[in-house]
């Protein structure tokens, strides 16, 4: 299903939920809507359900407009963050349900009924109770029962958020892979990057009810177009004095800027480690933390704080060692962009001539 | 975590668990010993005869079918009162929620006087019915009427807070499924109802057969006809058939505790459910 | 039926969209057969007293309740009460606190007894104290031989009333104290708390209101306790008539002018008490947005 927003707006009261929001989504492509909690995601996917309707705008599903038309009739599946599944039904009548509404025979009930279950990998269940089961298979039934009466669009609540930590990262590749296998368009809210990035195609960010920016996920992580984007995706921190840093004195000039950075920007090491050691400054290690994976730095340069990684294969680093410090870019934003900003520095200051 | 009985940190479980058994004992159990206490005074062929004989067997039917009814039309009307607090809005509902509990706050006999006047052939409503030759007041229709009142608050109460706490997502996930108000009412609502229905009933039911004052004025007391079971007891008493009484009232009191015991497992069952879902 | 108050009416909760509720024409007809069901039902008898009460204008009804065996079952209704209520809020405290903060094996046995009044029929619950204490009774002769009068009489009456009113209180209060916990009285201890201090400075202000509207429902129920009454009091006029049993008698005499003015009295202590209970929701709604308000 294409689907087409034209700016929509959804107040509730005097609050903006939804704020002129306008965007695309072509046929087949697994969207996710990302952002923090109140920023409208959820009230435009039920929007997309007809669970809510826009005060402004259309909505416009394969070329209709769809504003009018009650949720029962749009043939949309939704997935809710808390399954919503009927408790006083089995699995099998839970699935089965959007069939019988549409009066399907019962042999073919029966048989697609089946089909989904071993989609979803819980054969043999069909005669168990919601409350028998686990969140994630749970959330499994929930799935099924959604794509029984073959949707053209797939739509899901935070499905995860109601689910345990470990089962979740399961879940979303399970997630992943079954809606690549069968086909459909779907959208899914959350408010967890690391799942977005990892699930979607595509993501939308919204911030306070209006869309900040729609791309793949490695656009938006790497050419982020608004302040919020940028300082949102990715373990970015806002700079104290950027101004000091080498190599951003100018890029910084003038008022109304800041700069975010991120650890991958950051080197640290001893002169021997670094790859421009001749345009890098002094810095000290204030805390150190083991992430597991790697070593998470936190280094003060001139009156910067600044997180960076360090691998383990490198002599760890203590609190109060003085280290070198190189930066590679930096974003500076002022109150409407985010340009990238390349150190200007990296290039050799004394090439070695023969 | 709760304090166990005498590790606990909190003080005064002797004193307060003490004194309750103390208070039960004297006023409940004493008491209720000696209902079996004067049967067991009986052979059995008295006690069975005692009650047994039609007299008392017509009271039995007329109190349980009176009270049956009542229950089931309360279990209806007391279903749509208590959808129409929880899911409408509508000028003055705060008061006809207060009302609800009017049966529960008014003593019986005042309820029974004003309940006869209106259903009496010359009463507000009984004079409507009079020229169809339907007589409601001293018949068991009057009896059932008098029960509904009775009872209405025990459904409403039992249903009403079940149903505020119904998620509204389940409902909207048979939305999303094609479903409309009529089967989403029927599949998805109604099964989670029941049990709080049938909570009610028992409810309603066990106060319907032991009601005294507010049926015996509207009910005419005719034996065989309109006499419920309490009156009986109560006349042996005054014709001070001790013995009579008693036996009746074993026969009461065991129905009374198998529903006590019934709606106490209905209750937690349906506790169960809800924890587990 | 476990604690009267039920969660507050909200109206918020009663503006659902369209897709989640019934057509405005079938609202607006379930909602007339609702109301029409309970102005039959309730309404109607309520007003019936007050037009009944009336009917022979105010100076009659003045008279009815000034009347001198009318006062003397006034007077003996208030004096049950004033024995009974507080002897069953004393048991109704101690039961909960003994339920709700402790563990102990059969707890669910005592909390069915304490539901047992309700199963039991008003009749039955008078009848068993003539059992006990009357003539015939299995204390009978000895009570008889020491000259005390129990059936027949005030203790009588007090009794059987206790037996049928005892539950309201400990119901109202279980429910209540469950959903509170121990935290707050165990956090007390730990700080050196006594038992009275415990009970006084921090369940006591949790429960007030749960407390306060069990007081006053088990006073309504006292004061206008009928079938268990009327087993064991032996109708004496002007000694052991009730207020309700007064009601009976007149009604009986066909005097039902006065006996409706008497049961209006009733019917006011049945209004007040509809009214405080309002008030307790009420208050008790304001504690849950205050508690919540200052934790989040």
């Amino acid at each position: 299903m294409r689907i087409e927003v034209r700016n929509v707006t959804k107040r509730f009261g005097s609050l903006k939920a939804v704020d002129n929001v306008s965007f695309t989504i072509e046929e087949g492509k697994l969207i996710g809507l990302l952002g923090p909690s109140g920023g409208g995601k959820s009230t435009l996917l039920r929007m997309l359900a007809g669970l809510e309707t826009p005060d402004e705008g259309d909505i416009i599903l394969d070329g209709k407009r769809v504003n009018d038309v009650p949720p029962q009739k749009r043939g949309i599946g939704f997935v809710f963050q808390n399954y919503a599944l009927f408790r006083h039904m089995t699995v099998f009548d839970n699935i089965a349900f959007g069939l019988e509404v549409k009066k399907v025979k019962k042999s073919e009930i029966r048989e697609r009924v089946e089909e989904l279950l071993e989609l979803i990998g819980l054969q043999g269940l069909a005669g168990r109770y919601p409350h028998q089961l686990s969140g994630g298979q749970r959330q499994r039934v929930a799935f099924a029962r959604a794509l029984a009466p073959r949707p053209s669009l797939l739509l899901l609540d935070e499905p995860f958020a109601a689910i345990d930590a470990k089962v979740r990262k399961e879940l979303r590749t399970w997630l992943k892979e079954m809606i690549e296998r069968i086909g459909i368009t779907s959208i899914f809210v959350t408010h967890d990057q690391d799942e977005a990035v990892e699930v979607a195609d595509e993501m939308l960010i919204f911030s306070n009810g209006r869309l900040e920016q729609q791309g793949s996920p490695v656009e938006i992580y790497r050419h982020p177009k608004t302040p919020f984007v940028a300082s949102f995706i990715g373990e970015s921190r806002v700079l104290q004095h950027p101004e000091r840093l080498i190599g951003f004195e100018e890029a910084v000039a003038g008022g109304g800027k800041s700069a975010i950075i991120r650890p991958e920007f950051v080197e640290v090491g001893l002169q021997r480690e670094l790859s421009y050691p001749l345009s890098a400054q002094r810095g000290v290690v204030r805390q150190t933390f083991f992430r597991g994976a790697h070593l998470e730095l936190e280094v003060e340069v001139e009156g910067n704080r600044l997180i960076a990684y360090r691998s383990l294969d490198r002599e760890p680093l203590e609190p109060g060692a003085e280290v070198l410090v190189f930066i590679h870019r930096l974003y500076v934003l002022d109150e409407s962009s985010a340009v990238l900003v390349e150190n200007p520095l990296k290039t050799d200051p004394m090439p070695v001539h023969i | 975590m709760k304090g166990s009985g005498k590790a606990s940190v909190l003080p005064g479980f002797g004193l307060s668990l003490g004194f309750a058994i103390l208070y039960l004992s004297l006023i409940v159990i004493i008491p209720l010993a000696s209902v079996l206490i004067k049967t067991a005074g009986m052979s059995f062929s008295e006690f069975w005869a005692a009650v047994t004989n039609a007299r008392v067997l017509a009271s039995y039917r007329v109190s349980f079918l009176t009270a049956f009814f009542a229950a089931a039309i309360n279990a209806v009307f007391g279903l749509l009162v208590a959808w129409v607090l929880v899911r409408y809005r509508f000028p003055g509902k705060r008061l006809v929620d207060s009302i609800v509990d009017l049966p529960f706050a008014l003593p019986t006999a005042v309820a029974g006087i004003a309940l006869t006047s209106i259903y009496a052939p010359t009463g507000w409503v009984g004079k409507l019915f009079q020229p169809l030759g339907i007589k409601i007041a001293y018949t068991p229709i009057g009896i059932t009427i008098a029960l509904i009142f009775i009872g209405l608050p025990f459904v409403v109460r039992t249903v009403q807070p079940v149903l505020q706490d119904l998620e509204k997502d389940v409902e909207e996930a048979a939305v999303m499924l094609g479903a409309y108000r009529w089967r989403t009412f029927r599949r998805v609502i109604l099964p989670e109802l029941i049990a709080p229905l049938l909570t009610g009933f028992a409810l309603a039911f066990a106060r319907g057969i032991g009601e005294y004052g507010s049926v015996v004025f509207i009910s005419g007391n005719m034996p065989m006809k309109t006499e419920i079971a309490p009156l009986l007891i109560m006349t042996k008493l005054e014709q001070f058939d001790y013995a009579g009484a008693t036996a009746i009232a074993l026969v009461m009191l065991v129905i009374s505790f198998a529903l006590l015991l019934l709606i106490n497992y209905l209750q937690w069952r349906y506790s169960r459910r809800v924890q587990a879902g | 039926m476990a604690g009267a108050i039920h969660a507050q009416l909200s109206d918020a909760a009663s503006d659902r969209p369209a897709h989640v509720t019934e057509s405005r024409g079938v609202r607006i007809a379930l909602i007339a057969v609702a109301l029409l069901f309970l102005a039959l039902v309730i309404l109607l008898p309520l007003i019936s007293v007050i037009v009944e009460a009336l009917s022979q204008g105010w100076r009659v009804y003045v008279k009815s309740i000034a009347e001198k065996d009318a006062l003397s079952a006034l007077r003996l209704t208030l004096l049950t009460a004033a024995i009974a209520v507080p002897l069953n809020t004393l048991f109704g405290v101690a039961a909960a606190w003994a339920v709700t903060k402790f563990n102990f094996r059969g707890k669910n046995v005592l909390i069915t007894l304490i539901d047992l009044p309700f199963a039991v029929s008003p009749v039955i619950s008078g009848l068993i104290f003539v059992l006990l204490f009357g003539a015939q009774g299995l204390l009978g002769p000895w009570l008889a031989s020491h000259d005390i009068k129990i059936i027949f009489a005030l203790p009588g009456i007090v009794l059987a009333t206790i037996f049928v009113t005892f539950p309201f209180v400990a119901r109202e209060l279980i429910p209540l104290m469950q959903a509170q916990g121990v935290q707050e009285e165990e956090a007390a201890a730990t700080l050196g708390a006594k038992g009275w201090q415990i009970f006084w400075r921090v369940t006591l202000p949790n429960i007030k209101w749960g407390l306060l509207y069990g007081v006053i429902l088990c006073n309504a129920r006292a004061m206008g306790e009928f079938g268990a009454v009327s087993v064991v009091s032996g109708h004496i006029r002007g000694q052991t008539n009730t207020l309700p049993l007064h009601v009976e008698i007149l009604y009986n005499e066909y005097q039902f002018t006065a006996s409706f003015a008497v049961a209006s009295l009733l019917v006011l202590l049945a209004l007040v008490t509809l009214i405080v209970k309002a008030v307790v929701e009420w208050k008790s709604g304001q504690r849950t947005v205050e508690s919540e308000g200052g934790a989040g």
